[in-house]
């Protein structure tokens, strides 16, 4: 977003270092929009110029110093006027003083630390941008541009299946498993469901990917749950014996890698929910908390790329332990 | 391989031909038929033959069949929502008007409302029954097994036969 004041007169224009060549993510907007920009990992440099045209050639810009800002930031919605930097840098790019012709000058951000991954959610977006600003005496003049920063992981040492009974008493129970407990976003969801006692009426059963995204804390803490996939898994009753295959690919849906705890101010945590339905429309229901992470692409070689490498590749964080004794019944 | 893993067949444990053919183990049938109306004058009242049919181990009759008035129905959603968790369905409705007086019709005794009733309760009982945390009620095991209902029962819980 740009600021124009009365009688503006300069248009700023934020031009990235290797914008061509470098890979670029999409996110979405707050809206619902999908944006494009540059993608950039934690600890490479963020580098480029900064154009200053004149809008009327030939006439003076008086100034009181030019910057950039490197930013990344927490917005909460329910509380728009605090933005949460977790991170600024600033440089200085011209002392005050006047311009009477376009400018440009080049900044570098040196293995900039970027330790979170971009994000907007429901209620809280995660953001970084450059922000340029030209002081002036009555209001400045402001050009932001937004960079995507992805947070890379590798294959977890660590990665046990989730197998566990639960039913209810003299009705159902049943053994389910999935192949893994993390999974990358590109991954595969294999697993079973194996039916040990049947009493009910089952009409059907389905996988859902929910995504959890928890905002605030204490008394204050708000989840705001989104289904994020819904598939069904089995139709018909099943009965004593039977086992019904899961296999479901990620990589079709809209997925984030599991966020713990950002800055202290928002989780995004996504569970696997399985659902049966009776006759009556009553629903049997097991979720299960799944971690998801983000595996690098495969690097393709080039010629004359500035080799540019994630300094902090993180570790995969266990999903937090769940009763295997709980099973909940609508009411 | 990430490939080989989504796509590789699935093992699972073989399910027995006695599993596979036997009856399903959640038979559950109550049926509501057979209404009548019995009395004269003032003290008339219809009641409904609730035949059960099932082979639950929770419930001690695998069989049973025995008669009941709306007003058990009555008694019986009530005592369920006092007592269990369930959100209880609703039962057909009460017919305030039909029993006012000065009406051109048999009012509660018609045929084609106590059969609009009789469907009504049908169904009320068949979801109630099927539902895990009802099977556990007392008060339901005496509505459907019981001759006679003893509204001065002690509420409580079943355990499986």
């Amino acid at each position: 977003m740009s600021f124009f004041g009365f009688g503006s007169g300069a248009d700023i224009d934020i031009i990235l270092d290797g914008a061509d060549s470098r890979k670029q993510a999409e996110i979405k907007t707050e809206e619902g929009r999908k944006e494009k920009h540059s993608l950039y990992y934690d600890g490479e440099s963020v580098s480029g110029k900064v154009n200053v045209t004149m809008k009327k050639p030939g006439t003076k810009l008086e100034h009181q110093g030019v910057k950039i800002e490197f930013i990344g930031q927490i917005e909460l919605y329910y509380d728009r006027g605090n933005h949460h930097e977790f991170s600024s840098i600033v440089k200085e790019l011209a002392r005050p003083g006047e311009l009477m012709q376009n400018a440009t000058y080049s900044f570098e951000f040196v293995q900039v630390e970027k330790p979170y991954e971009s994000y907007t959610g429901a209620n809280v977006k995660l953001r970084y941008f450059l922000r340029v600003t030209l002081v002036k005496r009555i209001s400045d003049l402001v050009k932001e541009r937004d960079i995507i920063v992805h947070t890379l992981s590798t294959y977890p040492e660590m990665n046990n299946s989730i197998k566990m009974e639960v039913g209810i008493e003299e009705s159902l129970h049943i053994e389910f498993e999935y192949n893994k407990s993390k999974y990358h976003l590109k991954d595969v969801i294999v697993g079973k469901i194996y039916f040990l006692l049947v009493r009910i009426k089952i009409k059907h059963m389905e996988l859902a990917i929910i995504k959890r995204e928890t905002t605030g804390s204490g008394p204050n803490t708000f989840n705001d749950n989104e289904t994020i996939a819904k598939y069904e898994i089995m139709d018909g009753a099943p009965v004593r014996g039977e086992s019904i295959p899961i296999r479901l690919f990620l990589s079709g849906y809209d997925l984030t890698p599991t966020m713990r705890d950002i800055n202290k101010k928002f989780s995004v945590k996504y569970y696997l929910n399985l659902v049966l339905v009776d006759e009556e429309e009553r629903r049997y229901f097991k979720q299960q908390e799944i971690v998801l992470w983000r595996k690098g692409e495969k690097v393709r070689r080039q010629i004359q790329q500035p080799a540019s490498v994630p300094s902090t590749i993180s570790n995969v964080a266990s999903p937090e332990e769940t009763s295997p004794t709980a099973n909940d019944v609508e009411k | 391989m990430a490939d080989a893993e989504a796509t590789k067949r699935l093992s699972s444990k073989k399910q027995t031909l006695d599993d596979a053919y036997a009856a399903p183990a959640n038979f559950l049938e109550i049926d509501i038929c057979n209404p009548q109306t019995h009395g004269i004058g003032r003290t008339r009242y219809s009641d409904y033959e609730v035949r059960m049919k099932t082979n639950l181990p929770v419930f001690k009759l695998k069989e049973s069949c025995i008669r009941r008035r709306y007003s058990d129905f009555e008694w019986l959603r009530n005592e369920l929502e006092r007592d269990s968790k369930i959100v209880v369905p609703p039962l057909p409705g009460k017919a305030w008007k039909r029993q006012l007086p000065f009406r051109h019709d048999e009012g509660i005794f018609e045929d084609e409302f106590i059969e609009e009733r009789k469907k009504g309760l049908e169904v009320f009982i068949n979801k109630i029954a099927g539902h895990p945390l009802a099977q556990n009620e007392r008060c339901l095991h005496m509505f459907l097994q019981d001759a006679v209902i003893d509204k001065n029962y002690v509420p409580g819980k079943v355990r499986s036969v």
